[in-house]
């Protein structure tokens, strides 16, 4: 195995371009060293992006729009009060991954490139409307959170591409978001089904949402029926009523030794209907 | 909570120190298996078949051994033939013959100089297999058409005309079990199916083996007994027991699972090819979940009859268990627990023992008596709720006291079930109002603890400390708990007695610590020990008084004249009388072995509160309350360590865990990602309550605690989430899925 010490995404990209067999990106490393331990993934070629001036680097812009680079570790993102403050559904996301000690380690990035459809931090994600900017040897282009991964352990990246920063939208007034889990054990578990919720109100009207799911289709979803059955609502009962049946119908769960299709479709309504109730506080100002 | 007065007679027995070995384990200087290392040592690593069941027709192991590096590779072929009996199991488990039994199942072993060039060549080992059918499930396993695992298995005791995968049947009661069920006022009979859980201890195992041309060999290795490891690995290796020397390493947790070999003798057999160079083999997490062993799984008819004042009337079970693809299913013990707290005039037990394509089940604390609990528990507990009865008075009611027939046969000695039920009643758990979606179990649990064979020797210095050697690998704190008795018998200070868990070549025969009986019978022998030292010290101690060695009583750490006759003489401390033992006779030991008599048997309570999410069907535990007879608590935080530790375990064999298997009969979840142990964060503070009845068969009155609080949480939560969900679950584990299954099952 060779291993690289990029100093520029120009560079890694170039490495990863020309590099011949197996080839992985180290961020924070706690997916990849896991799987080469259990012997799952030996690659011919790491790519570590650590030294790579910026990635460490987490910025709100003028506009109010957010900049994350791509070697963050997770344990800053809770420790960021204005973070906090406009994408509490985001950093709760990346708060579920792992234990203290792997988030002093695990990226966004890395979450959203191991290609897990039950990774924590991607429906919060694309719930937040997010997006990725890609380097690669043409160049660069920026595409949505939700359009990377397109299957397990599988993305959207052409040979020699990988990301070089994540953007958040201006979070703007009346608005929050939400992300639950649903796992049997309270921590150090995997989604059975994620769900996250993004709105602003009018008032006490939903104007806006976005509703994503996790762990209950081989990629996470954006489930724009979901977004539809509450906005224009006050997420009154037959609005969550909705939304839950709208959540469960864009579940596409396969059975296994997590859960059976059966159940994870009905908790996809029940955590879509939990994280709409919060996201909605949120917007009316709960600090929770 | 001592009851009063019984912790004021001692000076030490009762309190709670730091324990010896504490300060090692916290700054992580404690030596654990893989901690050991040696000069030219090796590394082993393992290939394991990939097929539940399935022929081997060819091994080529050259490509390995051209790999630079590589010093040994062994497969059966060098290991000895014509073992027999479970000798034979055992060399089968540790090695596949003609055919892996279970997915893990070892096929060949190599050693070379690195970890990663042992696993690089283990991967150029090339194994034909035809794989055959294979089952899983106990229930499976006894259908007529099921895949035969091994023809002639059984023994004598099976019956003409059984399925082939029933290797022993066990059939025991007594009384008119019709007449019992005739004068009941209702009789109800159901089945339970508990799932195979893994002991779960956070080392893994492992271990350094050396082994020369000559065949005499040593061991270093993590483990609950020494003397079985190189009993064990001798029979497997054709070796003479005396010829290898086995030490064990501090341990990182058993509960049962290190009893016995798994990859031990692969260690030696590997270092006697590589001309005897030491090597090391430490599992992977993965291996010890697929390779080591779990506990059996259980199918369990039981039926019972009760009167309407909850008077039970008689009893039957009828359990099948598996425990892997050999014999050894904790079945027996799983129907001499079960009814074990019930006064019963009419019982009957029917046990098989039933082979599947599993890893040979080992000991998992109180091996068989959670399952035969969950089963009995259950549906006592389902008969009071449709008598409207209080389950802990039914349990009263019915409880066994000292005389009392047990329901297995014996007659019970000393026991403390009616005060520890009097204990649950007063608790203040009880009276905690529950709130919606909230329900209260209740379960009684027992297990019977055991002596062993047992070999102690203690030895004074000549500063008037005292050196302690037992055999039994420290796991729970007995360490502490011997220096306390042995401080106290000797009236000395906690912190002058040192014990030391000692290698095979110091001792004689020690079972392992197992069967809850490190703290009693290590214990036990080391107070007869220390008699041993105290009556030398004494007759020193008269022959410089130049009195009568009778006239002469220990007592406050001294020689003293026993009684005003006896003559004046100031006492003659420990410290005295070592300090010139060089002059008056030489060194004072004591040395003790037997198998020691008067094991008493410890039962216990629980009560735990739930509150089920109605709409996920995820159980909480809100409340959970142990409460068991320790004879007496001669260290109680050690005690109440045992409790909790019991219960947790117990709490996730009852909510998650268990081994899941793929259509191909894969184990699909060999990694603590998806082998749900409980977190801290999903539980609440463990409530002990210690009761103490004590023992008369120990000299400080102790029982074993180890293992009864392992068996009561399966019944209590399945009785929690039936009060708070009104379904009742009778197949492990709970998960949230099938518990919300039940709950909508329950609506339609
Ligand atoms: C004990 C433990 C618990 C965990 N619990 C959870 C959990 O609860 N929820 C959860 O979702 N995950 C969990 N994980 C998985 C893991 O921690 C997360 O997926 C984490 O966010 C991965 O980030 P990383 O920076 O460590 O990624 P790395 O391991 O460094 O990389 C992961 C993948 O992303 C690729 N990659 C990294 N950076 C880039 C880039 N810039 N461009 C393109 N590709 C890139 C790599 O090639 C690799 O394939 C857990 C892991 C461990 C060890």
């Amino acid at each position: 195995m060779n291993y690289h010490l990029a100093t520029s995404f120009e560079e890694a990209a170039r490495i990863a371009a020309n590099a011949g067999g197996t080839t992985r990106f180290l961020a924070g490393g706690t997916d990849v060293l896991v799987q080469m331990r259990a012997g799952m993934v030996l690659p011919d070629d790491l790519i570590d992006l650590k030294a790579i001036p910026g990635t460490d680097a987490m910025t709100q812009l003028a506009d109010g729009s957010w900049q994350i680079g791509v070697a963050v570790p997770g344990a800053r993102l809770g420790a960021n009060a204005d973070l906090c403050r406009d994408w509490p559904g985001v950093v709760e996301g990346m708060e579920l991954v792992g234990s203290t000690q792997v988030q002093g380690r695990a990226t966004l990035t890395g979450n959203l490139c191991n290609g897990s459809p039950a990774a924590d931090s991607v429906p919060g994600l694309v719930a937040a409307g997010a997006t990725v900017v890609i380097t690669g040897p043409e160049g660069s282009r920026e595409l949505p959170v939700e359009e990377v991964p397109t299957g397990p352990g599988k993305t959207a990246l052409n040979k020699g591409e990988l990301i070089s920063e994540i953007r958040l939208p201006a979070r703007g007034d009346n608005a929050g978001d939400a992300y639950l889990r649903f796992t049997p054990r309270t921590e150090m578990d995997i989604a059975v089904v994620g769900c996250a919720v993004s709105l602003r109100l009018d008032g006490d009207k939903i104007v806006e949402a976005r509703v994503s799911l996790g762990a209950v289709a081989p990629t996470v979803l954006l489930v724009a029926e979901a977004a539809d059955a509450i906005i224009g609502t006050t997420l009154d009962d037959a609005a969550l009523d909705a939304l839950a049946a709208a959540a469960s119908k864009a579940a596409k769960p396969i059975s296994d030794k997590r859960g059976s299709a059966e159940y994870r479709i009905e908790i996809a309504g029940v955590l879509a209907k939990r994280a709409a109730k919060i996201a909605y506080g949120r917007a009316k100002g709960d600090n929770k | 909570m001592a009851k009063d007065g019984l912790n004021t007679e001692f000076r030490l027995v009762g309190t709670r120190p730091n324990r010896p070995d504490g300060l090692d384990k916290v700054t992580g200087r404690a030596r654990y298996g893989a901690d050991f290392s040696l000069p030219g040592m090796l590394h082993g690593a393992v290939l394991r078949s990939p097929h539940a069941h399935a022929k081997i027709l060819k091994i080529d192991t050259s490509k390995a051994e051209a790999l630079d590096g590589v010093k040994a590779v062994v497969t059966r072929a060098d290991f000895p033939e014509g073992l027999e009996g479970e000798d034979w199991n055992l060399q089968e488990n540790t090695m596949a013959g003609d055919k892996v039994l279970y997915d893990g199942h070892a096929v060949a072993a190599v050693a070379a100089t690195s970890k990663l060039l042992a696993e690089e060549a283990v991967r150029l080992i090339e194994v034909e297999y035809e794989v055959l059918p294979h089952v899983i499930d106990v229930d499976d396993a006894i259908k007529p058409d099921a895949p035969v695992i091994r023809e002639g298995a059984s023994d004598a005791s099976v019956p003409e005309g059984m399925p082939p995968n029933v290797v022993r049947y066990m059939e025991f009661g007594r009384g008119d079990l019709e007449a019992g069920f005739a004068a009941a006022d209702l009789v109800r009979e159901n089945t339970y199916k508990t799932e195979a859980t893994h002991q779960g201890y956070i080392e893994p195992h492992a271990c350094v083996g050396q082994m020369g041309s000559d065949a005499k060999g040593e061991m270093w290795v993590c483990t609950q007994g020494q003397w079985f490891i190189r009993k064990m690995c001798c029979a497997v290796l054709g070796l003479e027991a005396s010829q290898l020397r086995v030490t064990p390493s501090e341990i990182g947790g058993g509960f049962g699972g290190k009893t016995t070999i798994f990859m031990e003798p692969l260690s030696l057999a590997l270092s006697r090819k590589a001309n005897g160079r030491p090597v090391k083999i430490v599992m992977s997490r993965s291996e010890v979940l697929r390779a080591t062993g779990p506990t059996a799984s259980g199918s369990m008819d039981v039926k019972i009859g009760m009167k309407k004042d909850g008077t039970l009337t008689a009893a039957r079970a009828e359990f099948r268990m598996q425990g892997g693809a050999f014999p050894g299913a904790p079945v027996d013990m799983a129907l001499y627990c079960g009814f074990a707290p019930y006064k019963l005039d009419a019982v009957e037990h029917v046990g098989y023992d039933v082979l599947a394509n599993r890893p040979k089940c080992a000991a998992y604390r109180a091996p068989g008596s959670p399952m035969g609990a969950f089963a009995v528990e259950s549906l006592i507990d389902e008969m009071c709720r449709e008598l409207g009865l209080d389950p802990v008075e039914v349990r009263m009611k019915n409880a066994v006291r000292e005389g009392d027939q047990s329901s297995y046969g014996p007659k019970f000695g000393s026991i403390g079930l009616v005060e520890v039920l009097e204990a649950v009643k007063g608790h203040s758990n009880l009276a905690e109002p529950l709130g919606p979606n909230q329900g209260r179990g209740v379960a009684s649990g027992y297990w019977f603890n055991h002596n062993g064979e047992t070999s102690v020797s203690m030895s004074i210095a000549a500063d008037g400390t005292v050196q302690v050697s037992v055999g039994t690998p420290d796991i729970g704190g007995s360490r502490a708990s011997l220096s306390l008795m042995v401080a106290e018998h000797l009236g000395i200070p906690y912190e002058d007695v040192r014990v030391n868990v000692v290698e095979t070549g110091s001792l004689g025969e020690n079972e392992p610590t197992h069967g809850s009986r490190a703290t009693f019978a290590s214990g036990k022998a080391a107070i007869l020990s220390t008699d041993q030292a105290i009556k030398e010290m004494c007759r020193r101690a008269a022959n410089e008084w130049g009195i009568d060695p009778e006239a002469v009583e220990w007592a406050d750490g001294a020689a003293q004249p026993a009684g005003p006759n006896a003559g004046k003489f100031p006492p003659m401390s420990i410290k005295e009388i070592a300090g010139k033992m060089g002059e008056t006779g030489g060194p004072i030991s004591g040395h003790h072995e037997s198998l020691p008599e008067g094991v008493g048997a410890s039962f216990g309570a629980h009560v735990v509160d739930v509150e089920v999410d109605p709409e996920t069907g995820l159980t909480k535990i809100l409340r959970y309350l142990v409460v068991q007879d320790a004879g007496r608590a001669i260290h109680p935080s050690y005690v109440e360590g045992q409790y909790q530790g019991g219960a947790v375990q117990g709490i996730g064999w009852a909510l998650n865990e268990e081994y899941i298997y793929g259509e191909d009969g894969r184990l699909q979840n060999p990694i603590f990602l998806d082998y749900r142990i409980p977190v801290a964060s999903d539980l609440p503070m463990i409530d002990t309550v210690i009761v103490e009845v004590p023992n008369p068969g120990h000299p400080y009155g102790v029982r074993g605690v180890g293992e009864t609080g392992i068996t009561p949480p399966l019944p209590a939560i399945a009785s929690a989430i039936h009060q708070a969900t009104g379904a009742r679950l009778r197949h492990l584990p709970m998960t949230p899925q099938k518990v919300r299954a039940a709950m909508k099952a329950q609506d339609s």
